[in-house]
């Protein structure tokens, strides 16, 4: 029997060659290839779900960005002034005036637009915009002035596609009339729909006035959280890393240190919510909703992102720069000071814009420090306005997404579009400064 | 990080310094999901015609609106709190202990609680509150008296002439102040109505026991607790065309394109049947302002005199406008807003 095996062996052609791959080598290959497919497949599925969402956001929200307007002159009168200015509501005087200008206007332009129906078009944020321009131009009562006032938001909602004949029909805030004048006001050019400044600069505006919410306060509160957050973020977590990273001894302490700069690192937003009411508000007495509050929050939980990607980036400075330095005289200051800092900036410029950014998104440590709020007045200028009520972007998001006028879906939509631009400059950013400066060894 | 803990308390002691400097020139609101659109709309209209800044309305529901505002006297605690029920002993007692004493009490309407579905959906016309207790309930009583779980699946076990549709019914979850009035004006009415209530008793239960027996909702999935706000219950009706949700009647009045209202032992919900006390399910909305405040932060009394006036909260004011059942005794509540009557 061995004789037999031992002969019909040579006869077969070798069980390996580089040609045909055996049995195992086979399965290990196809390992590879299904490892691969479901990489691929990850990738897919990832980047179909950012699709859908994009998607979904987009065609919500960029109806946001467009606002219909009607444009016509409006002659104010010295006494009508005077007396809108006697009545306790007095926006509701102005109002009456501006759809007797509208009336008069249609009128004198000869269309068969029903005045009635015409003047229900207007939103109840222009009687506002009338009054402000009155109060502050007295000079020019007794002449038409042209003003361009926004149609209210069913209207604004028939030219995006959101309102139609028939859920009209169905509505009790619009009626098919009332879409059947703003048609032929478009025809005749009193209506037109143009780019929404006033979305990006305009202040919140209540349930009633959809057309004219806008996110100017939401941005500035960012932008005044942010200054806060980079001011006391970036040189408190660079000294600290500096310090544990280059000075610091290796012992006991400075292992429980690091240990629990990562737990809060991973600590919920909220927490820091709570600590901040505590601390900041109920203790040191700051006052409520204000940016200074919000940025201090978001500081102590930017810190620790800060302080991780400052030391990734002093250890990736190799330890031959140290030593050259001090080889050649250099304190132990002058050393990290001169030479390894400036070698780790970049990593520490990205770590801390994309702990910004993440502190950009957060909404939950606001809630409990009185900044998801209805905030209409602008914060003055940095840096009393820091202790000015504010409202914040991803707040603005949450607010709008409560209310009850459907139009408000659509600005909510057009925010979240305005909040993801700015994480892509600020994610742009972090990546253009890695590429660009830094250094590999 | 003991550094970090020193330089963020330091910043913060310097900046409570600067801030101890200025003092707060806006009326501060919070409280009540379900006052906050009327308050935002009063404040917008208060700071475009008065010459004071428009106040910040928080939300974040009326007990905890009520428990920040019992938090104590002073500029870094609010003004004015908002609600959608009365504000309890309990709270009153916190409030006292914290030097709260003096609060005005403002009652500023009515908000009327609809039951509505898709508007394509099936034919939910006519409620009764015993449909909806039947339809809700954990354990019905049998004619003996003794508790069995909830047999109805479809509307039309409920009653007849209710669509034949799965039960699935969207309420709020406990936490809003709209439960409380859905079990008291419906489930316990409805309790009552068709008897289960004196079967319960007559069992051997006693009233408390039979109370709450009747507001307790069945756990099997037919009835849905939204803890979100009445957005997220129109998005669950979306979803679902069979579904009944709970609104209140200024977000529908808002949706009506999309949803379709019941009517509620025979009266359909509008501001005039809920004045009129004829539709069954509504509930007064409140604020209250520390009297402790007034004089201090500027137009905080200006605020509540514009919030409870005529051209606000009549009738034919922006509040009506957006859902408000404008209270018929209005004329009372400028009366204490004026004197600022406070509480006993």
């Amino acid at each position: 029997m061995t004789d037999a095996t031992a002969s019909g062996a040579p006869a077969t052609a070798p069980a390996n060659s580089l040609m045909a791959p055996d049995a195992r080598t086979a399965r290990r290959n196809a390992a590879e290839k299904r490892f691969r497919a479901y990489g691929l497949g990850a990738i897919a599925v990832a980047f179909g779900a950012l699709v859908v969402l994009l998607l979904s956001i987009l065609s919500n929200g960029l109806g946001a960005f467009t606002q219909a307007k009607l444009s016509f002159p409006v002659t104010l009168q010295a006494e009508q002034v005077a007396e809108a200015e006697g009545a306790l509501l007095k926006t509701s005087a102005y109002k009456a005036m501006l759809q007797e200008a509208l009336a008069a206007y249609l009128a004198e332009q000869g269309t068969d637009v029903d005045a009635e129906v015409a003047i229900s078009l207007l939103s109840d944020e222009a009687a506002a915009t009338l009054r402000e321009f009155a109060l502050a131009n007295a000079d020019r009562y007794g002449e038409p002035v042209p003003f361009t006032i926004l149609a209210n938001g069913r209207i604004d909602g028939f030219f995006k596609g959101r309102v139609t004949y028939e859920s009209a029909e169905l509505d009790r805030n619009v009626s098919p009339e009332q879409l059947r004048a703003a048609e032929s006001l478009r025809d005749a050019g009193v209506l037109t729909a143009g780019f929404n400044w006033s979305f990006i600069t305009a202040p919140d505006a209540s349930d009633n006035r959809v057309e004219a919410a806008g996110l100017g306060v939401a941005m500035l509160g960012s932008l005044y959280m942010m200054l806060v957050v980079l001011v006391l973020a970036l040189p408190i977590g660079v000294a600290a890393s500096i310090y544990l990273e280059e000075f610091a001894p290796q012992n006991r302490l400075t292992d429980l240190i690091e240990v629990n700069i990562s737990n809060l690192a991973a600590v919920p937003s909220i927490v820091f919510g709570i600590l901040g009411l505590a601390i900041f508000i109920n203790w040191a007495g700051l006052p409520q909703s204000a940016p200074i509050v919000g940025g201090l929050v978001l500081t102590l939980m930017t810190l620790p992102t800060i302080i991780i990607a400052t030391r990734a980036a002093l250890k990736a400075v190799p330890p031959s720069i140290r030593d050259a330095a001090l080889g050649l005289g250099a304190s132990k200051m002058q050393s990290v000071f001169h030479h390894v800092l400036p070698l780790a900036m970049p990593g520490i410029l990205t770590g801390t814009i994309i702990g910004l950014a993440q502190a950009l998104g957060e909404t939950a440590p606001l809630l409990l420090i009185g900044m998801v709020a209805f905030v209409r007045e602008y914060p003055d200028a940095p840096p009393e306005g820091l202790f000015d009520p504010a409202s914040a972007l991803p707040v603005q998001i949450y607010n709008w997404t409560q209310r009850a006028d459907p139009g408000f879906f659509e600005r909510a939509s057009g925010a979240i579009i305005v909040l993801l631009l700015f994480l892509l400059v600020m994610n742009l950013t972090a990546i253009f400064l890695r590429r660009r400066f830094e250094r590999r060894w | 990080m003991s550094f970090t803990r020193l330089a963020i308390s330091g910043l913060a002691i310097c900046a409570a310094s600067a801030a101890g400097a200025q003092s707060r020139d806006q009326v501060q609101v919070a409280g009540s999901s379900t006052v906050l659109p009327y308050a935002a709309i009063v404040a917008e209209a208060f700071g475009e015609n008065t010459d004071f800044p428009t106040p910040v309305v928080e939300s974040g529901g009326s007990s905890a609106g009520l428990k920040r505002f019992c938090e104590g006297v002073g500029e870094n605690t609010i003004d004015i709190a908002n609600a959608s029920r009365q504000i309890r002993d309990g709270e009153r007692e916190v409030c006292a202990a914290n030097g709260v004493t003096d609060i005005v009490e403002v009652r500023i309407g009515y908000d009327g609680i609809v039951f509505a579905s898709q508007q394509s959906g099936p034919a939910f016309t006519e409620f009764e509150p015993s449909d909806w207790y039947l339809a809700m309930a954990a354990e019905i009583p049998g004619e003996d008296g003794t508790m069995a779980a909830n047999p109805n699946v479809t509307w039309a076990d409920v009653r007849d002439g209710l669509p034949e549709v799965g039960i699935a019914a969207f309420i709020p979850g406990t936490k809003h102040g709209t439960r409380e009035v859905f079990e008291e004006k419906v489930l316990l009415v409805g309790c009552e109505e068709t008897g289960a209530m004196e079967r319960m008793m007559a069992a051997g239960m006693d009233e408390d026991a039979a109370e709450d027996a009747c507001m307790s909702v069945r756990s099997d999935g037919r009835a849905v607790d939204i803890d979100g706000d009445y957005t997220e219950t129109l998005a669950r009706i979306d979803s679902n065309p069979e579904g009944v949700g709970v609104f209140g009647l200024a977000f529908y009045e808002n949706n009506t394109d999309k949803l379709k209202v019941a009517t509620m032992g025979g009266v359909a919900p509008s501001t005039e049947t809920i004045a009129s006390g004829e539709y069954p399910v509504s509930r007064p909305l409140f604020f209250y302002i520390k009297k402790a405040h007034i004089g201090v932060i500027p137009g905080l009394k200006e605020f509540a005199t514009f919030f409870v006036a005529d051209e606000l909260a009549g009738p034919s004011g922006p509040l009506a406008q957006y859902g408000l059942v404008s209270d018929p005794e209005l004329a009372a509540t400028q009366a204490a807003v004026a004197d600022e009557t406070v509480m006993n």
